[in-house]
């Protein structure tokens, strides 16, 4: 396409002396590392592990690799600091050795958070990665039998059981609440917003205890997968109920007077237009209740007890769960019952990442139609 | 006045002395009623359930202090045989170990929240942010397990280290450890609350971070750009921009973390070796939580001491409401409060 | 050189350039941008001299403010960015290998379309950000002339040398905005850009932007992003207009003093443009 470029006053046409050729207009890398920085930043690796490797065994009070791998990185921060002080001035020293020191204390939040998964996946995976593990309840071998026997089937179902009597009773109660506090509101929704906002600080052992004396001790109840659910229930309330209430108060307020001044009540307009507005915000609340539940073992371990066999009833008799029965195996000194509390392990990490990825998946589809 | 023509409306009445709002009736349709109703019934019955649970705790203290006085707050032991029942050492070790959990999990909190916004290559840190919310909800018995396995033994030696060369702080002093023996006690120095802290710092460093990131993230490109144009480095820029902006969360993160740390059960129950001595060694062997004294003894208790037992927790949910309001009053006065939540 | 000029507002010496203008030359050199796999910038070349307004033109999303934002590399803050050509500050491109981006931005300012004042930053602490940003070390009475001189340069001195102490969020927007050019003085750039920098403001505001723009000329390059017309004529000695047609990259189309393009532009379209009969 041609253009009138006019040479004005202080202006110059494409410049002269250039054919014009194509070999300009493919994209410049101009964000890549300079030499300068890819060189200081491998000398200072390299000078600093020499120099550590030589002063390790001599002169400094450390050992085990963990010690070394700290003395190198610390090393290496002051040689890369150094370097650098050579040739640019004291604000890129700073933004450098801020940027080794972020990099440095991601890099190890990283790996201790992937240790822990792989330590439980890797440690798990004996007892795991047999089928019986999770056809067979507990009651199908005794301490001695080998991996092959028997599994904890019965403490799945025992935690599906107590999620899902805990999902039906927050659901309701908890969405409830949060349309309470947003549609119909006034100071009673305020002081409501305020005390639910408050129970969120409650510790997750209260939350049973309080089960556990008011309804087993108090009112002569056995303890049951039941008052685990209670137990449970009285833990994810308030986290529900409060992002829910997040989640409604984003909707825009333009929609639901849009509803109103159609003549709809405003019982049609929450059920038509709010709700189904926030329908994945508000599956999202309770999917991360359930995940944070199901994994829940301070209230499980006071109200329900534990039992080795297959519990379908939830009253009046104990009831084992995933977390209750990874905290009996940790605990107890038989080798290979704490592998099956790592097999166990593994399962539960599956059940929250299936509950996560359920979550994110509804966020995600709800991003994609907007 | 003359007008040309006459605007007011056919047969309005001639005009009052002064207008006064009139009263507009709301006449709501029975569904609306049963709608209105019925939701503040909802709301009511989780207010009486949540604040019952509140209530229930605090009522404990009155029986609980008519029978141990004033003494079951200086007291120290916690011996159900004897009747002898405290919390100055339980409340003494939760609050340890939470502030050594913290004293972890802030600054690398920090720094990975300000690693994934502001230098992770942008294709990673959609995935990095999953993975901290992820992390989050990770059950805290699994993180125990890793503790009690993993961290326990190898800490053990950081810790002896530790006294060995700076045990003339009483900080960190270990009764007993003798570092320059040829023998050490390695048992000496396991199952601390420093190292509870140390695993009660890895559950909540997601926690802390998710909220920071959530700030950080909403620090305005006008302002970042604006460092930028005037030459400035990533690091000026984030601290010119990023850190300021970010106050709010950085404080409300770490509250939050806070009272998580103050409430933990498993990975202190099951790491920590039970001990009522009053002593401030994090690194020395032995100590107790609150919520690990509820663990250990709701079983074996009289009424009484279950009452005392319930009077603890109610102690312990006083000092995590109050830090929870204090982070959520921060946080709103930030500037980036209007869109946080913790 | 001369050339018949629109009277720069403000300008002791309107009509004339300068006789040693300060500031140095920036020239472009076949700039072209990707957003992705996007192109949005189609081989922009334009000189820049010390002394001058250079007014970027066009109708929105034509690609002037991914161009000026090229001039001081905040272009490649954008994960997706790319971009081709060269940009050269007194025949150094700025893109060089080796070339560090601090010290560019430190010498190429830019003033944005809102006012970004650092809100946890008095306005006195404001106008001297950038030596703190860059490291330049200064000492409190150093700091304090600079803060007025700068103050008094952006045409901001009178109305704040009682409340320096004062928040720069408290001031209004107008003020906000002269306070950014003042605080991109402060760290003594040979040019300044300026994207858009009065479309958030009312016309008195607009106006005292325009004086200083006027004042400013002789000090530094000056390279301003307008929608306006009117006011590409009052500030700029010369003028580039940009057109992207359907789906194609920008281009610049004309290029030249600002009377030409305003009373003889040579292209259909700039006419129809400057005339108002689009865009």
């Amino acid at each position: 396409m041609s253009s009138v470029v006019k040479a004005g006053p202080g202006l110059s046409p494409p410049v002269a002396g250039q054919a014009p050729d194509d070999s300009r207009d493919i994209p410049r890398n101009v964000t890549a590392a300079t030499v300068d920085y890819q060189l200081t930043l491998l000398g200072s690796l390299v000078g600093s592990l020499g120099l550590v490797w030589l002063l390790y065994t001599q002169v400094l009070p450390f050992s085990g690799p963990i010690g070394f791998v700290i003395c190198w990185y610390v090393a290496f921060v002051g040689l890369f600091a150094a370097v650098t002080a050579v040739q640019h001035g004291r604000t890129i020293v700073l933004d450098r050795v801020w940027m080794a020191v972020i990099t440095g204390a991601a890099a190890l939040v990283g790996v201790a958070l992937i240790a822990t998964v792989t330590y439980i996946v890797i440690r798990g995976w004996a007892a795991a990665h047999h089928l019986n593990f999770i056809t067979q309840s507990e009651s199908a071998a005794d301490q001695d039998s080998p991996l092959t026997q028997g599994g904890i089937l019965n403490a799945i179902i025992g935690s599906l059981i107590q999620l899902g009597i805990a999902t039906a009773i927050t659901l309701p109660l908890g969405i409830g609440t949060a349309v309470y506090m947003v549609e119909v509101g006034g100071r009673f929704a305020r002081v409501v917003r305020t005390v639910v906002e408050a129970m969120t600080a409650l510790p997750d052992i209260l939350a049973g205890l309080f089960i556990y004396a008011f309804l087993i001790v108090a009112l002569g109840f056995e303890r049951s997968g039941f008052a685990a659910a209670l137990a449970l229930s009285v833990m994810m309330l308030p986290i529900i109920a409060r992002s829910a209430d997040v989640a409604l108060r984003v909707v825009p307020g333009g929609l639901r007077e849009a509803s109103l001044a159609l003549g709809a009540t405003q019982w049609r307009t929450v059920w038509r237009v709010v709700l189904p507005t926030q329908r994945t915000g508000l599956a999202t609340a309770v999917i991360l209740g359930m995940a944070r539940a199901v994994g829940e073992t301070a209230p499980v371990l006071i109200t329900s007890g534990a039992s080795t066999f297959y519990t379908w009833n939830p009253f009046g008799e104990p009831m084992n769960s995933l977390p209750l029965y990874i905290y009996t195996a940790v605990r107890s000194p038989q080798q290979k019952f704490i592998e099956r509390g790592f097999g166990a392990g593994i399962v539960l990490l599956v059940m929250v990442l299936v509950l996560f990825a359920t979550a994110r998946f509804l966020a995600r589809s709800k991003a994609g139609r907007r | 006045m003359t007008t040309l023509i006459d605007l007011r409306p056919a047969g309005s009445s001639p005009e009052p002395e002064k207008d006064s709002p009139r009263a507009i009736r709301k006449s709501l349709s029975v569904a609306d009623r049963i709608f209105r109703w019925g939701s503040t019934g909802i709301g009511t019955v989780v207010l009486v359930v949540t604040g019952a649970v509140g209530l229930f705790l605090g009522y404990q203290l009155i029986p609980t202090l008519h029978t141990y006085g004033l003494h079951f707050f200086t007291q120290t032991q916690w011996d159900p045989e004897t009747n002898v029942l405290g919390i100055a050492e339980v409340l003494l070790g939760t609050v340890e170990v939470a502030i050594i959990a913290v004293v972890f999990a802030f600054p690398l909190s920090l720094l990975t929240a300000l690693y994934i916004s502001e230098y992770a290559p942008w294709w990673l840190r959609g995935f990095l942010i999953a993975m901290v919310d992820l992390m989050a909800a990770i059950p805290s018995i699994l993180f125990a397990m890793w503790g009690v396995f993993l961290i326990n033994d190898h800490a053990a030696y950081v810790s002896r280290w530790l006294n060995e060369f700076f045990g003339w702080v009483p900080f960190f002093h270990v009764s007993g450890g003798e570092p320059r023996a040829a023998v050490f006690i390695l048992s000496l120095y396991t199952s601390s609350p420093a190292i509870a802290g140390m695993v009660v710092a890895m559950m909540v460093i997601p926690l802390a971070t998710a909220v920071m990131l959530g700030v950080f993230g909403q620090a305005p490109l006008s302002e970042r750009e604006g460092a930028y144009a005037l030459g400035s480095t990533r690091w000026g820029m984030i601290q010119s921009v990023v850190l300021p902006f970010g106050r709010g969360g950085i404080v409300g993160g770490t509250m939050l973390a806070l009272g998580r740390a103050l409430g933990e059960t498993v990975a202190v129950s099951l790491i920590l070796s039970q001990n009522f001595d009053v002593k401030l060694r994090p690194l020395e062997i032995g100590g107790i939580t609150t919520a690990k004294l509820i663990a250990n003894y709701f079983n074996e208790s009289s009424s009484g001491q279950l009452s005392a037992l319930l009077a603890a927790g109610f102690v312990l949910f006083a000092i995590t409401i109050l830090v929870n309001s204090v982070a959520a009053v921060i946080v709103s006065r930030g500037r980036s409060g209007a869109q946080t939540e913790i | 050189m001369t050339a018949v000029l629109p009277p720069a507002i403000g300008a002791a010496d309107a009509g004339e350039y300068p006789l040693n203008p300060t500031g140095a030359h920036l020239d472009a050199d076949r700039v072209s941008a990707w957003f992705g796999t996007h192109k949005v910038l189609e081989r922009i070349s334009l000189s820049m001299p010390p002394g001058t307004v250079t007014a970027l033109i066009g109708p929105s999303g034509c690609g002037k403010s991914t161009f000026l934002r090229i001039l001081n590399r905040l272009h490649e803050l954008v994960p997706s960015a790319k971009l081709a050509g060269e940009v050269r500050l007194n025949g150094q491109d700025i893109y060089a290998q080796g070339s560090a981006v601090t010290e560019t931005r430190k010498r190429i300012g830019m003033v944005f379309q809102k006012p970004n004042p650092f809100p946890a930053m008095s306005i006195g602490e404001n106008v001297v950000a950038g030596l703190k940003l860059t490291g330049t070390r200064a000492n409190r009475s150093e700091r304090t002339s600079l803060i007025e001189e700068c103050l008094r340069r952006g045409g901001l001195w009178d109305e704040v040398k009682d409340r320096l102490g004062a928040p720069g969020g408290s001031l209004s927007g107008g003020q906000q905005q002269r306070l950014c050019i003042a605080r991109s003085l402060a760290v003594r750039p040979d040019v300044l850009l300026m994207d858009e920098p009065c479309s958030a403001l009312d016309p008195t505001s607009t106006r005292r932007i325009e004086e200083t723009i006027g004042t400013l000329r002789d000090q530094v390059t000056i390279v301003i992003v307008t929608h306006n017309m009117q006011q590409a004529a009052r500030v700029s000695q010369q003028c580039a207009f940009f057109l992207a047609e359907q789906g194609t990259p920008g281009q610049i189309v004309e290029a030249g003093a600002t009377t030409d393009i305003f009373e003889h532009p040579q292209d259909p379209r700039t006419a129809d443009y400057v005339h108002g009969r689009f865009g």
